[in-house]
């Protein structure tokens, strides 16, 4: 484990909504470099996780590094300059509703760097043809299908070349299609730019097909950490139970009912 | 003893409330955009939707409410045979009272309403939590544009609202109910003062409009990010916007004319 | 493209603006951009001004030439001490004139009417009206008819 140069470290994060837990003392690293799968079943509060790394949200405890630097601890101006080597593909894609595909692509680099338009604009060119969508450079958002707006999505996160990209959900709601030209993009980016990937999802096979190292979270913590062929082979019943989709299995059907009821008593 | 409680935890939730978007207000404020020529470019897109997209409304119930108070005035002075102070009923009533009030009320439900669907929207759609993750500060992009738009518009379209309501005005009451237009003109301007009337009144339209605004706005980013969520949101920014122009008429007025 | 069309028409938002604001100084309250005119300052004291208030118009033959600038209670003499601007090119009012408070109309405002006298020498910034008549009283004027009405009985 301590061979791997880590370029994230989530160390005994705790992290509560209201009264609800989350995560009890979850500690997971991510490989830099490399494609890291979290999955785990809806609602163990895996885009939670992302959005502790961006420093969106803060642990109740324990400390989250990335690339060294512990991002809760950090000043507001420092965080965004952190950010700034950090691209997110959120759920919904979340293009700016009233700029054009180019202008979403464009944005982030003329929030932050000095290029002159012409030079902007000839990246932006180049994004939209690593995700096939060069035609598209002048349409609105509204006028692209899912799939088209989760790729734009993705040329605009990686438009400042950042080291890291986080994936949340990206193959949610896709068409067979879709989902095998973005895993297609997603470790065809990894691999040319010696970015690091983490992505965040629940489809089984598309996540294991591409990842190199895999965690596992479930009920507020980490059932399973290794790379793909290790969790394929793992004989842990929770893990068998989430890879193979069985109804029934440690990990329980039903939401915990206590927790009803005590909401019912207030 | 237990409702003491309730109240006292309800009291202090409310406190909570407003110390946050009183945070928000200030924080809105003073992260105005950075680069000039991109912050102009924002700016004039709010006051395109804000203002402009406002004006037909704005026009056509000033001149509406201009000529029913042309032809209300005109039947009870017409009973004292005074029936050329129509002209100053008109301009005191609209200017000092009416078109701030009924302006600020159809901003809230046309501008501020969708100010607050359209943040809610961003919000739901994750667009405010983009910004966030690209090192771009949501209130300084979103949030301030917006809120500038609305506070300079708002007195911009009390003035326009008035002249249209007084242009309404002296339709009905001189080219139809035969005012003389002289007497019409001269009973105006004889009562009503530019630093007093005018000036009054669009202190009130400022006033509301950054009451009005700061609510649209605040509902909007602090909203449920559902659909439900967003329509309660809307809602509230409609009624709390509402309630709290006429209670802020009300003491304005006292402070500006209660001496009179 | 859109954008040049959306800032042409915030741009006329702006100006139908301005020209509104104009249109309601100039139009309806009736302000004169010409600079101030000059005027001369005059105070007279009354009895009883019931009712009259600042800016009310000083008159003379029923032509506006003032307003009044200020009214204060003189303490010593217990009377109303009115300050009133006079505009500048009417400066041959002589020295004896009365002034009157009055209304227009069966219930209009108290506006000031100047009667003029006879005196070779003119009122000048600071100079005061001494002959000086005060509100008719709608109350006064009864309990004067009603008392005379009495006395003519007997």
């Amino acid at each position: 484990m301590s061979v791997v140069d880590a370029y994230i470290k989530v160390q005994n994060v705790s992290f509560s909504r209201g009264e609800r837990s989350i995560y009890e003392n979850v500690s997971l690293t991510i490989p830099r470099g490399k494609i890291t799968a979290v999955m785990g079943p809806s609602g163990t509060g895996k885009t939670t996780l992302l959005r502790l790394i961006a420093a969106q949200l803060a642990p109740n405890s324990g400390t989250i590094l990335v690339d060294g630097q512990n991002v809760h601890a950090l000043s507001r101006s420092e965080l965004y300059k952190v950010r700034k080597k950090m691209g997110m593909l959120f759920q919904s894609g979340a293009l700016f509703s009233d700029m054009t595909v180019a202008e979403n692509i464009a944005f982030p680099m003329e929030e932050h760097t000095k290029l002159d338009a012409k030079t902007i604009a000839g990246i932006v060119s180049d994004k939209l043809y690593s995700v096939g969508l060069r035609g598209a450079a002048n349409l609105m958002p509204s006028e692209l299908s899912g799939g088209m707006a989760r790729r734009v999505a993705l040329a605009r996160a990686i438009s400042l070349d950042p080291e890291l990209v986080m994936y949340d959900e990206p193959f949610t709601g896709q068409d067979p299609i879709s989902k095998g030209v973005l895993v297609k993009l997603i470790r065809q980016l990894n691999d040319s730019a010696n970015m690091t990937s983490v992505l965040v999802s629940h489809d089984v096979e598309e996540s294991l097909s591409i990842a190199d190292h895999v965690c596992i979270l479930a009920g507020g913590r980490v059932i399973a950490e290794g790379s793909a062929d290790e969790i394929r082979a793992s004989d842990d019943p929770e893990v068998k139970q989430f890879l193979n989709g069985e109804p029934d299995g440690p990990v329980p059907f039903h939401y915990p009912e206590e927790s009803i009821s005590s909401r019912a008593a207030l | 003893m237990k409702s003491i409680e309730l109240l006292g935890a309800s009291l202090l939730d409310w406190l909570e409330a407003v110390g946050r978007a009183g945070i928000f207000l200030v924080q809105s404020i003073f992260r105005l955009p950075v680069r000039f020529k991109e912050s102009v470019n924002l700016l004039v897109k709010q006051l395109y939707s804000v203002g402009v997209l406002s004006l037909v409304i704005i026009i056509v119930s000033g001149a509406f409410i201009g000529m029913v108070l042309s032809l209300q005035g005109y039947s009870i002075l017409a009973k004292f045979g005074s029936e050329e102070a129509v002209g100053q009923l008109l301009a005191l009533s609209l200017l000092r009272e009416l078109s701030p009030v009924v302006t600020a009320l159809l901003f809230a439900g046309r501008a501020g309403s969708s100010l607050t669907a359209e943040i809610g929207l961003m919000k739901a759609t994750e667009q405010l939590s983009s910004f966030e993750m690209m090192g771009v500060d949501p209130l300084r992009r979103v949030i301030a544009p917006r809120f500038i738009a609305g506070v300079i518009c708002l007195p911009i379209l009390s003035l326009i609202f008035s002249a249209s309501g007084i242009l309404g005005g002296h339709l009905v009451s001189v080219e139809w109910l035969g005012v003389y237009d002289g007497a019409f003109w001269s009973s105006m301007q004889q009562s009503v003062y530019f630093d007093t009337d005018i000036m009054n009144g669009l202190i009130k339209a400022l006033c509301f409009s950054v009451v009005v605004t700061w609510i649209a706005v605040y509902q909007g980013y602090e909203c449920v990010p559902t659909s439900e969520g967003i329509g309660k949101a809307t809602t509230r920014t409609v009624v709390l916007g509402s309630l709290a122009i006429l209670a802020l008429d009300f003491i304005l007025t006292a402070a500006m004319f209660g001496d009179f | 493209m859109r954008s040049k069309r959306s800032e042409l028409l915030v741009g006329c938002f702006i100006v139908l603006g301005v020209v509104a604001l104009v249109y309601l100084a100039v139009q309806v309250s009736g302000l004169a951009f010409s600079s101030k005119k000059d005027t001369y300052q005059v105070v007279a004291r009354f009895d009883d001004i019931a009712g009259l208030t600042n800016r009310a118009k000083v008159s003379i033959a029923g032509v506006a030439v003032g307003n009044v600038e200020s009214i204060t209670f003189d303490k010593k003499l217990y009377m109303a001490l009115v300050t009133m601007n006079i505009d500048s090119d009417v400066n041959n009012i002589p020295t004896d004139s009365s002034i009157a408070v009055l209304t227009s109309g069966l219930l209009g405002e108290k506006y000031l009417g100047i009667s003029i006298g006879a005196e070779d020498e003119m009122l000048k910034n600071g100079s005061e009206i001494f002959d000086t008549q005060s509100a008719l009283v709608l109350e006064t004027l009864i309990s004067q008819f009603l008392f005379k009405g009495g006395d003519s009985e007997k």
